[in-house]
């Protein structure tokens, strides 16, 4: 049974401004130790996602359709005493910004061991002794002095391993990563990239790496599910996506990264800007900006289609010439 | 050839200095110094007329007050700076003045980087109407120009900075160093808080100007696959130092510095799928207290004895390729 089925996900903000779609019909399923990278720009509702599996969502914010199934039980019609329970011990977040996650006031132990106590009925020895445990997990050196460290203390790549320290002390299903090695360095982030893969490996945990850099999931994850504009537009195994793209988004994100065997050469830009999310086009969101872009593609929204082991939202997808 | 920008070994020494109680607890004989971060050391550089020059490393590197530096943003401690052979330091009046104009800057934050109470008109076209490089019966059509030249449309200049998005911001920033006609652009980190699909809409414009205004620039970046692209010839620097410097095709073939073949392993690259690979160790350390010899030792996979009592020289591997490291000197 998979860990977590999303079906039909709608997250809308009701701002004075009108409705903002933030994330409009997302539908994905994860298996136990399966990590999924969620691609997409700013604004594209990747974040907002994460938010709605943990209940996060702040008014004038609302999940105001679809399911979201973990383990069976609708997160959705969850109470908030339940997401409590679920939340830090059964599910995950880590997010960019370490400082901003950290309690600035409070010592690593008082917030490690709180993690624990909140969810388990252990002695206070017996959690510093798992938080301890937990911090030599992620590569920290000398953890019992880190224990008594605050997080002003630690480097922003030291924080980020504590998050995940953190994250994993209570076993999860389920780990949620926001863009957690964003604003770090390429040695530092290959090093938490490769920790959270060690332990989700080890534990089987299912992870959602929510990302803009195609090239970070590429190296990491199982399967890709690339959103735009509050919707996946295409979503399959990570080779099948990187290689052989079939959303006209997805062909133009890979060619807008630099790569080696096209040094010095124009990129191929994606024409324009992402729309606005108070006036979305009728039809495909995607229209304005695509090369294939046909009259019928104002005219409804595409709906998902199975390719193989793919599904694409397009009416005219890469590749459709020769599919039978 | 006269390279068209020099920087002869220059340092840049930021001093904190003591307050009056740490001064006094200072004579009584408390163990307090005044702090110094090495931010550049004894740095050494030459760029030709249309190179790109690509500056790698990781934060607190130094690249940043180095491409200041040259900018004239910050004065080095140490060392001079030279435009077309000359000394910038020791130029005056309308010499001085020619070289700064020649030599411009474009910032990492759109957002930050603008005044926010200019409208995009003035942003753009104070810094040439003060220069005398157009009046005032001119300026119009001088600033339409500089924006169709960088993707904007001209009619949008009588807006606010808050009223586009990053990449129009970015184009903005652009367009305010171009308007002075400069001949060297120093890029700090120019696409780094952009969208994937923005920053190649950004790196292509880069591309095209180079060829339309024949400029050089300097690209200051942490991300090599972006440097890569877009330059002929990268400078590695690991705190404060160069470790190593080629040009780019021959660097990302045959990396001899190790970390140099660290950051090239380490960045996330399409092609390469579901790795299994062990990170290079520890962190970049405190500028305020680095290692002793070379810097790069404590996290090093070849380091040997010499490494942590002096400092390895630049090692000319080819007539354009320098690596400092001991352990290549050995093999």
């Amino acid at each position: 049974m998979s860990v977590l089925t999303v079906e039909g996900l709608q997250t809308h903000f009701f701002t004075r401004a009108g409705v903002v779609p933030a994330v409009d019909g997302v539908d994905f399923a994860l298996d136990r130790g399966e990590i999924m990278g969620l691609v997409g720009e700013s604004g594209s509702g990747k974040s907002v996602t994460g938010f709605s599996i943990l209940g996060l969502v702040d008014p004038p914010g609302k999940v105001s359709g679809g399911r979201i199934l973990f383990k069976g039980e609708d997160l959705v019609q969850a109470t908030e005493a339940r997401m409590q329970e679920l939340r830090g011990a059964r599910i995950a977040m880590i997010f960019q910004d370490t400082m901003m996650t950290l309690n600035p006031v409070l010592r690593i132990d008082t917030q490690m061991t709180e993690a624990i106590l909140a969810h388990e009925k252990v002695s206070r020895r017996e959690a510093w002794t798992r938080a301890r445990d937990g911090l030599a997990k992620v590569g920290i050196p000398s953890p019992e002095q880190r224990l008594r460290a605050y997080p002003h203390q630690l480097s922003g790549g030291m924080r980020q391993r504590v998050a995940i320290a953190i994250a994993f002390l209570n076993n999860p299903d389920l780990l949620i990563a926001d863009e957690p090695t964003t604003a770090l360095d390429v040695t530092i982030q290959a090093q938490i990239v490769h920790v959270a893969q060690t332990l989700c490996r080890e534990r089987g945990t299912a992870l959602i790496w929510i990302t803009h850099d195609l090239a970070v999931v590429a190296g990491l994850a199982d399967r890709i599910a690339v959103m735009y504009a509050g919707r996946i537009v295409e979503a399959g195994p990570t080779d099948d996506i990187i290689d052989e793209p079939r959303h006209p988004y997805t062909v133009g994100l890979l060619g807008s990264v630099p790569s080696a065997n096209r040094r010095g050469q124009r990129l191929s830009q994606i024409p324009g800007m992402t729309p606005n999310m108070l006036a979305l086009p009728r039809g495909c969101a995607f229209q304005d900006r695509c090369p294939r872009s046909a009259p019928s593609c104002g005219e409804a929204q595409p709906d998902s289609v199975a390719l193989g082991l793919r599904a694409v939202r397009c009416f005219s997808p890469h590749g459709s010439e020769v599919a039978p | 050839m006269t390279p068209m920008i020099e920087v002869r070994n220059i340092s840049k020494r930021f001093v904190k200095r003591l307050d009056l109680a740490g001064k006094i607890a200072a004579r009584l004989g408390v163990d307090i110094h005044e702090e110094v971060v090495h931010a550049v050391d004894d740095v050494s550089l030459a760029i030709q007329p249309g190179e790109v020059v690509g500056l790698v490393g990781e934060s607190g590197c130094g690249k940043s007050t180095l491409g200041r530096m040259i900018a004239g943003i910050l004065s080095p401690t140490e060392g001079s700076v030279l435009l077309d052979g000359q000394k910038i330091s020791d130029l005056s009046g309308t010499d001085r003045r020619a070289a700064s104009l020649a030599i411009q800057m474009i910032f990492q934050d759109p957002f930050a980087s603008l005044n926010p109470r200019m409208r995009v008109e003035q942003i753009v076209g104070e810094a040439p109407l003060v220069h005398g490089l157009t009046d005032r019966a001119g300026l119009s059509d001088y600033v339409d120009d500089i924006l169709t030249k960088v993707g904007l449309d001209p009619s949008l200049k009588r807006r606010y900075p808050h009223q586009f998005s990053g990449g129009q911001r970015q184009r903005i920033g652009i367009a305010r160093a171009l308007a002075v006609k400069p001949r060297f652009l120093v890029c700090d980190e120019a696409i780094a808080a952009l969208d994937v699909s923005i920053q190649a809409q950004v790196l292509n414009l880069f591309m095209d100007l180079r060829e339309e205004f024949n400029l050089t620039y300097l690209f200051v970046s942490h991300d090599l696959s972006v440097v890569e692209h877009i330059a002929d010839r990268i400078v590695i620097m690991y705190l404060g130092r160069v470790v190593e410097a080629a040009p780019t095709e021959a660097l990302f073939a045959d990396p001899q510095h190790p970390y140099t073949r660290a950051l090239l392993a380490e960045v996330p690259r399409l092609d390469q799928r579901k790795r299994d690979f062990t990170p290079i160790v520890g962190e970049i350390p405190s500028p305020l207290s680095p290692p002793s010899g070379c810097h790069f030792h404590p996290r090093c996979p070849h380091v040997m004895k010499e490494c942590s009592r002096t400092a390895p020289p630049l090692t000319k591997r080819r007539e354009d390729w320098v690596v400092s490291c001991h352990f290549y000197e050995k093999n």
